[in-house]
């Protein structure tokens, strides 16, 4: 410590000597909504987790770059084998824990192996599934089998549940992660923010950012407040959306929009009459009025979207066209299935504000169609119990955060209960298929497919909106994980 | 004393027994499981069956119930579902604001409240007496987080003399910590100050028309000597029961000024455990909280003895 105080002291002088100008601000604080629980991105889902550590302190095989597109990681390349079933990773040479322990290939073999065995605590366990084995050949190449080819295994590995971790960091792993990154973890002031600093034994471009601190504010006003009195640089994801206006007109600031993985869905209980009958899911469908909904719920922010894909994704289909806004036509579909007078049922909304608010909108809207709802303001652990495991509701909304999710309407038990055997069979297809061309063909099917049976009402994809000090670039404007990458973030003044 | 003492030390005990049942059995009843809760939309039954497990929450309810309140009573209060760390550890964190944050709230609610209500009770109907309750009318009136936004604007956005909240830890000097504790401990200090002020005018003016007083005053005191000597004891035993209540009250009831000064307090860690059904969190925090009343409480009656000797001698 007192080593550490005594370079600190030196280095300060070093920056006096140099003159005021070289002394540019190398820290940065970041405001995020929620703390993670702990700091285990292999055994939570909480988006917060990865929000601090991914890509900062762990890294994965593959990664996200700002764009979404899967580049090396801490595999430098690969080889896959004809048949698409064996991996082949060629790690980086000489890559350090934090520890100071060198990642070796039976590392990887490690963190893959405690990711899919039977007593894991992974939250997407679903993502190594696929796995048959993986063997350590030499200390830098790992082969991965799989039980039968599967398109994007790739992808898979660069989520923030599949990052490598150091088997001997496991048992203190969630209070004191230990990881390949940029930056290493540095402290964690429970309730108020976590420290990272700069990684000086980075096998890769050394960060221009000495430290970081993400503070924890999830009030809105306290939010607003804390940008304003400039203890914060940054904002990812501005809870409060009605600011957002105000932060543009002033220079000292910046605002990012962008695009999440999110879609936005008003999901319908498939199983639960009437909703069995295509008809009226679609006269749901078309009672709603998505831009209404961004507006007044979301201040303008959101993309319409028309099936369960991201529009930013390259096999984007855009089918908002299959459900116009036509109450007309919504009561007429209500009436052909035997409600001409409508119905009633249950709208069940999660906490976030773009289902409390939309909530509210959506009420509206098909009120004026016949149907009215009950409204219930429900927590996420009654959410998970009622909606998502106890099938008892009729409508909620919820944003599927989750990159590339349309698999989840291949499963009949998932909580929206759409079972539909020619879409099963279409997904148990494409996870076994290599051929881009081939891929990108049967995703849009299946966005089609979903789209024309109105599963859900598909909403909006959920805009990332974040506000940041207008000197400070390289915050990735688009989220295709939930990742704050500080790896190319530096003051320009 | 001793006899009073002991018999207030009895119905502590059992007041802490009962709660714990009250609290554990509440606990129950609240629907939503942690581990699906951590594991999100995405989770394998099975992974969350091998959480579950891990947890402790296949065991049956009075087997958990005898293990927490066994670990209570010998201070380990268990392992927090989401953190993954000794409950104790967090509420020792917790607390480390919490409790300096409530002393220093109801230091400021005393040092105004004692004089403002001294003041108005001996000038009754007085210019100042009226303006006394105006204002204290007013700072019970006013929402305190209203307030408290209030003063984040003034003083953190636009004079910049505060930050708009957190904490900086103790470790970063008492000054700061202090500086940081400043604007919530006035806006938590603001109504209860008001409060207190009225009840310290009502009660002086009670006590100041008594007979003793006059017999006092006939006797010769000034009304001052009077004051002192013979009212202001008099008139505390009401404040100080006052007293007791705010303090548990700032030291639970934060929530509020908490999340808006985004303060890591007892209060949010309550609200977010229940929201995460960190349920051992939960309990345990809850437990504390009702310990600290009863505590509180105990003192206030010890308090009341050391004012009042005929409640000594009485039981």
């Amino acid at each position: 410590m007192n080593s550490i105080r005594k370079s600190a002291a030196a280095f300060a002088l070093l920056a006096l000597a140099a003159g005021g100008a070289w002394a540019a601000k190398a820290d940065v604080t970041i405001g995020i909504q929620l703390e993670p629980p702990h700091l285990d991105p292999t055994s939570a889902a909480a988006g917060a987790i990865d929000q601090v550590l991914y890509s900062n302190v762990f890294e994965g095989l593959t990664r996200f770059g700002p764009d979404g597109s899967v580049g090396p990681g801490l595999a430098e390349s690969w080889e896959i084998s004809a048949d698409g079933t064996a991996y082949t990773f060629n790690l980086r040479p000489s890559v350090k824990f934090h520890d100071g322990t060198d990642l070796e290939a039976t590392d990887v073999v490690f963190s893959l192996d405690r990711a899919r065995s039977e007593d894991s605590q992974n939250a997407q366990k679903a993502l190594f599934s696929g796995i048959k084995s993986v063997e350590a050949i030499d200390p830098t190449t790992v082969v991965v089998t799989l039980n039968s080819p599967q398109g994007n295994f790739l992808f898979n590995m660069a989520w923030g549940d599949a990052v490598i971790v150091a088997p001997e960091s496991i048992d203190d792993i969630k209070n004191n992660p230990v990881g390949t990154g940029a930056f290493r973890f540095s402290e964690w002031k429970r309730g108020d923010s976590i420290t990272i600093v700069r990684n000086a034994d980075y096998w890769g471009a050394a960060p221009a950012l000495e430290q970081a601190t993400f503070k924890f504010i999830s009030e809105p006003t306290a939010a607003f407040s804390a940008m304003m009195a400039g203890d914060i640089d940054a904002f990812y994801s501005y809870p409060a959306p009605e600011n957002l206006v105000q932060f543009e007109a002033d220079p000292r600031f910046t605002v990012l929009a962008g695009n999440t993985e999110g879609e936005t869905i008003l999901a319908i209980n498939n199983k639960m009459e009437p909703f069995g009958d295509v008809r009226v899911r679609k006269a749901v469908s078309m009672a709603i009025d998505r831009q209404a909904i961004i507006d007044g719920a979301m201040f303008g922010y959101g993309t319409p979207i028309g099936t369960h894909f991201a529009p930013h994704h390259p096999d984007y289909v855009d089918l908002t066209g299959n459900a116009p806004h036509d109450p007309e036509a919504a009561k007429a579909l209500l009436a052909e299935a035997g409600y001409p007078d409508g119905f009633e049922t249950t709208l069940k909304l999660p906490p976030p504000s773009y289902a409390r608010r939309g909530g509210e909108i959506i009420a509206a809207q098909l009120r004026e169609v016949g149907i009215e709802t009950e409204i219930s303001n429900l927590e996420w652990a009654q959410w998970l119990e009622q909606v998502f495991r106890g099938y008892d509701y009729g409508l909620t909304i919820v944003s599927h955060t989750e990159p590339m999710d349309i698999g989840i309407y291949a499963r009949p038990k998932y909580y929206f209960q759409y079972d539909n055997p020619e879409f099963q069979e279409l997904i148990s297809a494409l996870s076994v298929e290599n051929d881009p061309a081939q891929r990108s063909a049967m995703l849009k099917d299946a966005q089609r497919t979903i789209s024309e049976d109105y599963v859900n009402g598909f909403l909006f994809q959920l805009a990332l909106t974040s506000v940041v000090d207008a000197r400070l670039s390289g915050i990735w404007p688009d989220a295709p994980t939930q990742a704050v990458d500080l790896t190319g973030v530096s003051w320009t003044e | 004393m001793l006899r009073y003492t002991v018999k207030r030390l009895g119905s502590l005990l059992a007041s802490l027994v009962v709660a714990s049942l009250v609290i554990f059995a509440c606990i129950e009843v609240v629907p939503g499981d942690p581990a699906s809760f951590m594991l999100g939309i995405n989770a394998q039954p099975d992974t969350v069956a091998a959480l579950r497990e891990e947890l402790g929450l296949n065991r049956a309810p009075h087997e958990r119930y005898f293990a927490w309140v066994g670990g209570l009573v010998t201070g380990d209060f268990g392992t927090s579902y989401t953190y993954r760390s000794p409950v104790s550890e967090i509420v020792v964190e917790r607390l480390a604001i919490s409790l300096p944050l409530a002393i220093y709230a109801l230091s400021l609610t005393i040092l105004v409240a004692f004089p403002v209500g001294i003041l108005a009770a001996t000038r009754r109907g007085s210019l100042t007496d009226i303006s006394v309750m105006a204002t204290t009318q007013l700072g019970v009136a006013i929402p305190n987080f209203w307030f408290a936004l209030l003063m984040v604007l003034i003083f953190a956005v636009k004079l910049r003399w505060f930050s708009a909240g957190g904490f900086p830890g103790w470790d970063a000097g008492f000054l700061a910590a202090v500086k940081a504790l400043t604007l919530p401990a006035i806006a938590l200090a603001l109504p209860q100050a008001s409060i207190l002020a009225r009840v310290m005018r009502s009660s002086l003016l009670d006590t100041l028309s008594e007979d003793y007083i006059r017999t006092a005053r006939a006797k010769g005191l000034t009304g001052r000597q009077a004051l002192r000597r013979h009212a202001l004891r008099n008139a505390l035993i009401p404040v100080l029961t006052i007293i007791g209540l705010q303090f548990s009250f700032l030291l639970a009831g934060a929530i509020i000024i908490e999340n808006v000064f985004f303060l890591p307090g007892l209060g949010r860690l309550v609200f977010q455990a229940i929201s995460q059904r960190d349920l051992i969190v939960v309990e345990s925090v809850v437990m504390l909280l009702v310990f600290a009343v009863i505590i509180v409480n105990f003192l206030v009656d010890l308090a009341y003895a050391w004012v009042d000797p005929r409640l000594r001698s009485r039981t």
